[in-house]
């Protein structure tokens, strides 16, 4: 006699601690065999671009750090650089230094979140323990320099806020030469671990032309072996005056994407020390007063630059008609700001291209076939931030 | 292909029909098409030699009430190979039905059912186009720009039926829109108040 067996539906979240936030992914189950994935996402959605419609330009920009909060000033660079390419404006040497100083210190805080949760996930504790004191110190430097340890609220269009506080340099030197090491220790307890390997290897594996196909950006892509990274393609501020190296995999595969990322962390110190070594005193933001706002001791003295602080907190600055479409490297892909300026200080659209809105709806593809216990694993490697999913 | 001009002059006479306008913006490609010839220049722009448009970045639509062809669909496309990005865009009505991309880009799935949360646009042959980012059984496309940007309903919990509720949404003050414009320059309301005093008078 032959029984009837039916798929099992299981609901995977929105509150399962793998699921790296609020993901509800229904899988359909042969056995421990997932047959099928469909994630329900919108759960953490806050119409951020509805909202950015009815901000003026300067208003806007702390809406990008709510996106991937992991590594928040890496997305106001986007937003800053789609701005100032329509108002034609240079961003002085010094501001273009600080920006991508900090973009790296983004890239390094995603990386060891996305790193030791991965291994978290597949079973191993201390590496979140030492990866996340790491992300302590760094986040110190967010707030030495913008006061505040997440939402920064950093980046301008025509450089930065304000200036590095004194000191703050030389700590992040001192945290360039101390964090390889750290590296090297979860690469210890990582790289040639006997269960890591076992929960990654040939996992997940992207194929070129599918990583193509999927939309996949970043490490996503590189993982799969197509050297491709918008600040070698397409250099943005000061990236062609820097010198690094863009690593790739061969597999594509789960553990090659870990492989990656610790590689990347090494690359983006080496760019940290050459922003710290090249970095001059000057301007830390664009002189012209119709776009940036003058200084306390200014406004104290000259009407100008009164008038000017006023009507920049009021109506803010006007940017031409115009449409562009720019993108930065994020830690995680391709983040992308698409701008509709009408003339008038606010926008008439921006969309947010998020990375992590492609890579996610490529889970089914990337699932399908795989054991129950490989979701939570390859998911990881997907390196999905809610916030910036969902906008 | 080396340059975009190059590209661009090569996409103007290959597809000299279905080409409405092109122009050369920011380092890429702006191309204006119908809405019909989509799929033939898609596939034009993914598989010719010279373009290799492979990666399909984003769908979107830029909202114009006031105009009759309502909305403008544009597709970010990237090609590896050359490093160079084209925007395609289309203008459609608030009834029109468009293709979907999906067997052309895979990626477009999720896009196009964004789109179609968000601006309640229709795409024929989709795989399944259900809503994304909203709540189940929510009403309206919020990124329409006639959609209030308080939303109609808000949830709260209701202590005497003991669970979360939805009700019409209630200001204690209405949503302010100050207007900045320079008094020197003559405000519009100010205009209009001259105006239609003149016309009492």
């Amino acid at each position: 006699m032959t029984k009837k067996i039916k798929n099992l539906n299981l609901n995977f979240g929105p509150q399962h601690p793998a699921a790296h936030g609020v993901l509800r992914l229904i899988l359909e189950l042969d056995g421990e065999v997932v047959e099928k994935a469909d994630p329900h996402i919108g759960l953490l959605h806050r119409g951020t671009e509805k909202l950015i419609e009815n901000k003026t330009y300067m208003q806007a920009v702390p809406y990008f750090d709510r996106l991937d909060y992991v590594a928040p000033m890496n997305q106001e660079h986007a937003f800053a650089l789609a701005i100032e390419k329509i108002l034609g404006i240079d961003v002085p040497i010094r501001a273009q230094y600080i920006r991508v100083m900090f973009c790296e210190i983004g890239r390094i805080l995603s990386h060891i979140l996305n790193v030791t949760t991965q291994a978290l996930d597949v079973g191993a504790l201390t590496p979140s323990l030492w990866g996340f004191e790491e992300r302590e110190t760094l986040m110190t430097f967010y707030e030495r320099a913008s006061g505040s340890r997440l939402h920064a609220n950093y980046f301008r269009a025509g450089g930065v806020h304000q200036d590095l506080p004194v000191g703050l340099e030389k700590d992040i030197a001192k945290f360039c030469e101390t964090f390889p090491k750290v590296i090297n220790d979860l690469e210890n307890l990582l790289t040639d671990n006997r269960i890591f390997k076992q929960r990654n290897v040939d996992i997940g594996i992207v194929s070129k032309e599918d990583a193509l196909d999927y939309s996949f950006s970043g490490v996503m892509i590189r993982g799969s072996g197509i050297p491709w990274d918008l600040r070698k393609s397409q250099p943005y501020d000061c990236y062609d005056q820097l010198e690094f190296k863009i690593p790739i995999g061969k597999n594509g595969d789960c553990y090659d994407r870990y492989l990656c990322r610790i590689e990347e962390m090494r690359e983006s110190v080496f760019i940290i020390k050459q922003c710290l070594a090249k970095m001059e005193k000057g301007p830390i933001k664009t002189f012209d007063g119709k776009i940036s706002p003058p200084s306390k001791k200014e406004i104290k003295q000259s009407m100008e630059a009164l008038i000017h602080h006023f009507k920049l907190f009021t109506e803010g600055y006007r940017v031409p008609e115009d449409e562009i479409y720019t993108a930065v490297e994020a830690p995680k892909g391709e983040f992308g700001v698409y701008l509709i300026s009408d003339g008038s200080s606010k926008p008439y659209k921006c969309k947010i291209r998020a990375p992590g809105f492609s890579h996610l709806q490529s889970m089914d593809y990337l699932i399908k076939g795989h054991m129950l216990a490989d979701v939570p694993a390859v998911l990881g490697s997907l390196d999905i931030v809610f916030g910036e999913v969902d906008r | 292909m080396k340059s975009l001009i190059d590209l661009e002059k090569k996409i103007n006479s290959e597809l000299t029909t279905k080409i409405n306008k092109t122009k050369i913006n920011h380092n890429q490609i702006y191309i204006e098409i119908d809405k019909e010839d989509l799929i033939d220049v898609l596939l034009f722009v993914k598989t010719n030699k010279d373009a290799k448009f492979r990666q399909l970045i984003d769908i979107t639509v830029v909202d114009y009430p006031e105009e009759a062809q309502r909305f403008k669909i544009v597709y970010l496309l990237l090609s590896h190979e050359f490093n160079q990005r084209i925007v395609l865009s289309y203008f459609i009505n608030e009834k029109e039905v468009i293709s979907s991309i999906t067997s052309i880009f895979p990626s477009a799935n999720w896009m196009e059912r964004e789109v179609f949360d968000m601006y309640g646009v229709n795409f024929k042959d989709h795989p399944d186009l259900r809503r994304i980012l909203t709540d189940y059984g929510f009403e309206g496309h919020p990124l329409r720009k006639d959609f209030p940007l308080t939303g109609h309903i808000e949830s709260r919990y209701s202590e005497e039926q003991k669970k979360v509720i939805n009700e019409p949404v209630k200001l204690e003050q209405n949503y302010r829109n100050f207007d900045y414009e320079s008094p020197w320059e003559g405000t519009k309301y100010i205009k209009e108040q001259v105006n239609t005093d003149d016309k009492k008078n």
